[in-house]
């Protein structure tokens, strides 16, 4: 088959540089053109490092053993809270663009590079990742290259774009209550969010320690499990990051979906899901002939904790910046977190109680299960500038509850694979939930839904 | 006594001056707004009975 560099997924472009197909520095060369043409439409980078990508493509191209590398002369970009050496580590705010340049790259960027991946810049994103909408009242929208009337989904906005309309193959988002399922969703894109404590987020700008994950958006389950083991090892730099050895799965995912136990979260999984999100569970669970439904106890006060943790622990982080800088941050973010700032201690506390609890109360659901089936997002991608949806009758604002159906999940740091099911006109995407360091088994649930045909990275008219 | 919509008013404003957070006057439909609907999701949690002995999720090792 031609090598399309403008969709290629990464494998393929690292055995095209391998076999001497094509170069590391043509495969970058690529990705810039890409991004000069598309990114007035998309608005996904907010900065882009081409000199230090031709530089490092140049590296790969003279050396046999850099061609060889398992990512080799694959572009990717990374959401602007993760530290790029030269640039101040943004977080999609303004008030950080008075911040120094960072001093050296997060560590995962470090990791890719070692695979033989090329950072080509920064990704757009909503204020300090509070966010599930990809609007950005400092940088301008995100919009969806499937119909860029719409929304990306947030807080990784930049992220899900840059990768659907082909401007990279290879994106790292973050993910604290769905940042990297909900924009995965939107644009029709796979998306993992490891378990918690998997990757070190050493080097990133925080938003909730208690709950925040970074992790990878691809247009293949390939892609994902590739840069996944590139990035995966013990870190002493962040304390929440696991002391575990890497646990590969690249040479995993192709096992197929045979023997795996299955089900389908029912109950508040199900409530308020628009018909898309359902049709697209229904052709998910067909798929792998899933009939059995579960219910995950407690789900929806899974949600309230996870949303007062949130907001509080935002609050706290920001406290100072919200005293002294009030206005620079963006409105919507500002008021929600001046309200976190002042929620009693005694609620929060009682909510990561009840975490431990309803962790206790799911892991044990693994014990007769493999892996469970939930819609990613209960509609598909907005229109930009949309404030309010109706979900189950009820009208609520978009901001902060495009994440029902993924908050419950990350907040007890579950391993997820968001899978794109390529629906008209907008794609939309289904949770793979596993147990927690089983990021084999959600992935290898995903390979065998894309070798189906039934997920897959529909390709935009951009 | 205070009505309850003036109270949640009054515990903002005093939460304010607490914390030393400058709120203007046009912020505050929002602030309240947010704040409600965080006070409702921590209803929620606040009425599931948990034991006395039950641990919060994060633990601190020495």
């Amino acid at each position: 088959m031609a090598l399309d560099l403008d969709w290629a997924p990464a494998w393929r472009i690292a055995a095209a540089v391998k076999s001497g197909e094509t170069s590391a520095l043509a495969a970058v060369e690529a990705s810039l053109v890409r991004i000069e043409k598309l990114n007035t439409k998309v608005n996904a980078f907010t900065a882009v490092v081409a000199d230090r990508a031709r530089k490092k493509a140049k590296a790969i191209d003279t050396n046999d053993a850099n061609r060889a590398a398992p990512l080799a002369g694959v572009s990717f970009a990374v959401k602007n809270l993760f530290d790029v050496k030269g640039l101040a580590t943004v977080a999609g705010s303004k008030i950080n663009r008075d911040n120094a340049p960072a001093a050296k790259d997060s560590l995962l960027i470090e990791r890719l590079e070692a695979a033989g991946a090329i950072l080509v810049g920064a990704l757009n994103m909503g204020e300090y990742a509070y966010d599930f909408t990809g609007e950005n009242v400092h940088d301008g929208a995100a919009h969806n290259p499937h119909n860029l009337t719409r929304m990306t989904g947030g807080s990784s906005s930049g992220s899900a774009a840059a990768v659907a309309g082909g401007l990279v193959p290879l994106s790292l988002g973050s993910d604290t209550n769905g940042s990297i399922r909900v924009p995965a969703s939107h644009c029709g894109i796979f998306g993992l969010k490891p378990t918690y404590g998997r990757l070190t987020r050493a080097r990133s700008f925080p938003f909730v320690t208690s709950l925040d994950h970074l992790g990878p958006f691809a247009r293949s389950v390939r892609d994902l499990a590739l840069s996944y083991d590139a990035m995966q090892g013990r870190d002493m730099e962040d304390p929440v990051c696991a002391q575990r050895d890497a646990e590969p799965v690249t040479s995993l995912v192709e096992r197929g979906a045979a023997g795996l136990r299955i089900a389908i979260a029912g109950g508040y999984f199900q409530k308020g899901a628009f018909p898309e999100a359902k049709e697209a569970l229904a052709r998910v669970a067909k798929a792998l002939n899933v009939k059995r439904e579960i219910e995950i106890p407690q789900a929806e006060r899974a949600r309230a904790a996870a949303y007062i943790i949130t907001t509080t622990e935002g609050a706290a982080l920001h406290l100072e910046r919200l005293r002294t800088r009030a206005r620079d941050f963006d409105p919507a973010v500002r008021d929600r977190l001046i309200a976190g700032a002042m929620v009693p201690a005694s609620l929060v506390v009682k909510a990561q109680k009840f975490r431990r609890w309803y962790r206790e109360q799911v892991l044990k659901l693994f014990d007769g299960v493999d892996a469970i089936l939930a819609p990613a997002c209960p509609c598909t991608a907005p229109k930009i500038g949309q404030i309010t949806v109706v979900i189950d009758g009820v009208e609520m604002p978009i901001r902060p509850n495009l994440g029902l159906y993924t908050q419950p999940i990350s907040f007890i740091g579950l391993p997820v694979a968001a899978v794109p099911v390529p629906l008209a006109p907008l794609p939309i995407g289904v949770q793979i939930i596993a147990a927690p360091w089983r990021e084999d088994v959600a992935l290898r649930i995903a390979h065998t839904l894309e070798t189906m045909g039934v997920a897959s990275a529909p390709r935009p008219a951009l | 006594m205070a009505k309850p919509d003036e109270t949640l008013d009054q515990f903002i404003e005093a939460a304010a001056r607490m914390l030393s957070l400058p709120i203007e006057a046009k912020w505050k439909a929002t602030i309240r707004a947010n704040l409600e609907m965080t006070l409702k999701h921590a209803a929620l949690v606040d009425e599931f009975p948990l034991p006395d002995e039950a641990e919060p999720a994060p633990v601190f090792k020495a």
